[in-house]
C-alpha cells in the first residue's frame, strides 16, 4: 500500500478508497468504504453467516469485528492529513460490551487522534443498527512510514 | 489388582478428536478462514493455510492484520472451550452425540503484532493462564516458520459460559 505522502485532500482520499476497494481480505469480507477524510473513516460489513461465531445465536464472530476494527483504523490512519506512505498494525485492543444483533450490518468509525513522525494512535467504536449502544470499542497504534528524505 | 483396564487407544483417541471436530465445525467464522487444529494428547496447535483472500498488503505481500487478529482470537476461544471439556471428554461424557456447552464470550482482547505475516501457513498455541468459575485469561502465540520467531501474541479475557442454567 504506497500512498504519496505529499498526496492531499480528495486526491489523497480517492487513492486511499482505490488501495482499499483492492485489498484481497476487504473484499472477501464484502467490507464497504464510507466517509474517510482527515484521519476518520468509516466502513461496514454486511451481515453473513459464513462469519459467524457461535451457532447457537448466529452471533458475528469477534474474529470478523476485530479485522473491520483494524481496517477502518488503518484507513483512518492513511488518510490523516499528516500523510503517510502505508501504515502496519502495531497493537490493537479490542473490547466487546455486547453480541452484535444477527442480520444487522455492522459500521466501525475510527478516528486517528494523534499521530508523532513514526506511529499513529488510534480509537474506534463499531455499532450495528442500534448506534447508541455500541458493539465493540478499540484503541490501538499503527506504524507511520516516511519516505527516506521526504517531508519530515 | 482392582485397576480396571484402560481404554483402548483407538476409542480413546477417537472420541478426543470427535469433541474438537464437533468445537471446530461449530465456528462457521474458523472454516471460511480455512482454520483447523492438530492435536496431541491434549496439546492443540492451530494452522492457518495460505490464501489469496487472507492477503491485507499486496504490495509486500502479507496477511491482514484482521486475519492475525481472527486465527489468535479463534485459537483461544477454541483452547479455552478445549480446557474446559476435556474433563468430560476423558470420561466419555463429551465428544459422542452430545451436544457441547455454549461457548466462552470474548471480553476483550489485545493483539501485539511483531512482524508482517508472511504469504504462508501460520500456526498458533493458546495457554489458559487462568480459568475460574466466571472469567479466563488466555494467552496466544502465533508463528509463521520458526516457532521462537513470533509474528504476533494475543492476550484476551472470557466470560465462562454458565453450566446447568
Amino acid at each position: 500500500m504506497a500512498v504519496p505522502e505529499y498526496l492531499d485532500g480528495e486526491a489523497r482520499g480517492n487513492l486511499i478508497r482505490q488501495v482499499f476497494a483492492a485489498m484481497p481480505h476487504f473484499q472477501a469480507l464484502g467490507m464497504e468504504l464510507g466517509k474517510i477524510a482527515d484521519g476518520k473513516a468509516e466502513i461496514s460489513m454486511a451481515y453473513d453467516e459464513r462469519f459467524i461465531g457461535d451457532p447457537e445465536t448466529g452471533v458475528i464472530s469477534g474474529g470478523a469485528v476485530s479485522a473491520l476494527m483494524d481496517t477502518t483504523s488503518g484507513a483512518a490512519v492513511m488518510c490523516h492529513p499528516t500523510g503517510t506512505m502505508g501504515t502496519a498494525t502495531l497493537d490493537l485492543r479490542i473490547d466487546y460490551m455486547r453480541p452484535a444483533t444477527p442480520g444487522q450490518r455492522i459500521t466501525a468509525q475510527a478516528e486517528c487522534y494523534h499521530v508523532t513522525r513514526t506511529v499513529a494512535f488510534v480509537r474506534a467504536t463499531a455499532t450495528d443498527d442500534d448506534t447508541s449502544r455500541p458493539v465493540a470499542t478499540a484503541t490501538g497504534t499503527f506504524t507511520i512510514q516516511r519516505e527516506e528524505g521526504g517531508k519530515k | 489388582m482392582s485397576r480396571s483396564r484402560p481404554e483402548p487407544v483407538q476409542v480413546i483417541k477417537q472420541r478426543r478428536d470427535a469433541a474438537l471436530t464437533s468445537l471446530v465445525d461449530g465456528v462457521p467464522y474458523a472454516k471460511f478462514l480455512g482454520i483447523h487444529f492438530d492435536r496431541r494428547g491434549d496439546e492443540l496447535t492451530a494452522i492457518l493455510p495460505f490464501d489469496e483472500k487472507l492477503i491485507g498488503n499486496q504490495m509486500l505481500p502479507a496477511i491482514h492484520g484482521g486475519v492475525t487478529a481472527a486465527f489468535l482470537e479463534i485459537t483461544a476461544v477454541i483452547g479455552l472451550s478445549w480446557q474446559m471439556l476435556w474433563k468430560d471428554i476423558e470420561s466419555g461424557d463429551a465428544g459422542g452425540d452430545m451436544a457441547l456447552p455454549r461457548m466462552p464470550k470474548t471480553i476483550d482482547f489485545t493483539i501485539d503484532y511483531l512482524r508482517s505475516g508472511l504469504p504462508r501457513d501460520a500456526y498458533a498455541r493458546a495457554r489458559v493462564n487462568r480459568s475460574g468459575r466466571r472469567y479466563a485469561s488466555v494467552h496466544v502465540e502465533g508463528w509463521q516458520d520458526n516457532r521462537q520467531r513470533l509474528f504476533a501474541q494475543a492476550t484476551g479475557h472470557f466470560l465462562m459460559p454458565q453450566r446447568d442454567e
